[in-house]
């Protein structure tokens, strides 16, 4: 593994989003609009509903931040990729002396630098719109958004394994697989909320986990160990089931020779 | 002494049809192979197998005496380099932002220095810092030929390489490429559909067609055993005895 080599890869997507305001918007823009746009909502319906809920615009935003880490870290990966097929760069990258572990591993970084600068954007935005600070999250802060971005590195090394195996024809998933798993993973309610088999489908998702932790502290609860663990636990299981996933969708398209047809 | 051996190798996408059918040959150090047929012949394919992007059904690949595998491919890879008209650079980058970005994958060490020098090859120093996408298609082929000098390549892989360029700097090019392959030893295989560039480059040539080796020599020998006045005519001859 050769630093050099991942650090080209990242490069190579810092240098577009130098120059490219779609692309600056994509980590700016959209996250923005999506917190004025849910956070007044929320404000307007704590007012209206007196005050039965008092940590209600405290879930939400916080879910809003944390839901975005994992959707940020997720296309940090998938659309990245992406960006060398649009560009009809694969090929070029591909014959270069940069393993694919290596070439994952700039991706990783490059989605770890957007979810890091959507994240601040996000927390400063938080507390000078709705005085909530992602701070209270306290020990837990660290812990929770390391899980979550875990959990969108696993969905967009599979999804970008789909990308490398069938072509810009799978590319929707880029933007759609995040979201399947956004009702099942109790991000603005709990997991009580859920009936009885969707609760057992959520217990197997790393961020419904992640979210019940959230409101545990958010409620002043308790530190979430026990959640934290299950989706430790589980994030270690889908990584590493993601990575052998693209390993071996790697030595098909290498076998059926589908990187020149996708690449060019 | 040959850099690159290509041994008995088959490609297979579905039962029966095959896309390279027990294509063999041998690159020596400092020569210039130009790989010749109608489309479809499996030049592209046979290029992207000598990569290691296309793994072969059967036979093997050799470079500088290491035969490709997933182990070694990242090492062979180091001292190669390819450029082709179908494949292109991300247009958001500036041509220098896309010469550094592929100098750290090819692990240069002056690399400032080294994309200027390159740049400079193909005359792209006032473009540098514009957008690629401000590029016409010839500069931007220009800046792919630039990337694949990046590394100063011992073996240099060429689809179709002159492209879109004006006949002028096609000819610089091929000029340029004769000259690194007699002054620094870099072996090339270039494909074209270009008959009188592949004679005037070529040291040998290979004809293809239907993923099979149809003939291999020097130009001048093919030419008089076929009676042939230029590699035009032997090109149909060839294809002609094929049917």
């Amino acid at each position: 593994m050769k630093a050099s080599h991942v650090a080209a890869v990242a490069l190579r997507q810092l240098y577009l989003y130098k120059r490219s305001m779609a692309r600056l918007m994509e980590v700016v823009y959209w996250p923005t609009m999506d917190l004025l746009l849910w956070g007044f909502l929320t404000v307007y319906l704590r007012r209206t509903s007196g005050q039965n809920m008092p940590k209600f615009v405290s879930y939400f935003i916080g879910a809003l931040i944390l839901w975005d880490v994992l959707f940020r870290a997720e296309q940090g990966i998938s659309v990245s990729f992406l960006e060398d097929m649009w560009s009809r760069n694969l090929i070029n990258v591909f014959v270069t002396p940069v393993t694919m572990a290596e070439y994952l591993l700039g991706l990783i970084v490059i989605s770890f630098i957007k979810v890091a600068a959507a994240f601040v954007l996000l927390s400063v935005l938080g507390w000078a719109l709705y005085s909530f600070s992602i701070l209270k999250l306290g020990a837990s802060l660290l812990p929770l958004v390391l899980n979550l971005t875990a959990m969108g590195w696993a969905i967009g090394i599979f999804t970008t394994a789909l990308i490398l195996r069938y072509g810009l024809e799978a590319e929707i998933l880029a933007w759609a697989l995040g979201f399947v798993f956004l009702p099942f993973s109790a991000v603005f309610y709990p997991v009580s909320v859920l009936p009885g088999f969707l609760r057992a489908v959520a217990a197997f998702i790393p961020a419904s986990h992640a979210f019940e932790g959230m409101r545990a502290v958010i409620s002043g609860a308790r530190f979430p160990a026990r959640e934290l663990l299950d989706a430790t636990a589980l994030n270690a299981v889908y990584l590493a089931l993601s990575l052998l996933f693209f390993r071996r969708i790697y030595r098909v398209v290498i076998d059926r020779g589908i990187i020149p047809k996708i690449g060019e | 002494m040959n850099i690159l051996k290509v041994n008995g190798i088959s490609k297979s996408f579905e039962p029966g049809v095959y896309a390279l059918s027990d294509v063999s040959l041998a690159l020596e150090k400092g020569e210039i192979l130009g790989v010749l047929g109608p489309n479809g012949a499996g030049k592209t394919t046979l290029i992207h197998t000598i990569l290691g992007l296309i793994s072969p059904s059967s036979g093997w690949v050799e470079a500088f005496g290491i035969r490709l595998s997933a182990q070694t491919r990242a090492g062979i890879l180091r001292r190669m380099n390819f450029a082709s008209s179908y494949v292109s650079l991300p247009l958001t980058l500036t041509p220098r932002e896309n010469m550094m970005v592929y100098a750290l994958m090819y692990g240069i060490k002056d690399r400032a220095a080294r994309c200027d020098e390159t740049l400079g090859m193909f005359g792209l120093e006032k473009l540098k810092n514009k957008p690629s996408r401000t590029l016409s298609s010839g500069q931007m082929m220009r800046l792919a030929l630039a990337k694949a000098l990046i590394n100063d390549p011992e073996i240099l892989l060429l689809d179709e390489p002159t492209a879109g360029l004006d006949p002028e700097i096609a000819r610089k090019t091929r000029q340029m490429l004769k000259s690194l392959c007699s002054e620094r030893g870099m072996s090339v295989i270039y494909t074209s559909h270009n008959l009188w560039e592949m004679q005037e480059v070529s040291d040998r040539v290979l004809f293809m067609k239907g993923g099979k080796v149809l003939m291999q020599g020097r130009s001048a020998d093919l030419l008089g055993s076929y009676g042939a006045k230029n590699l035009e005519e032997l090109f149909f001859k060839a294809l002609g005895e094929d049917k």
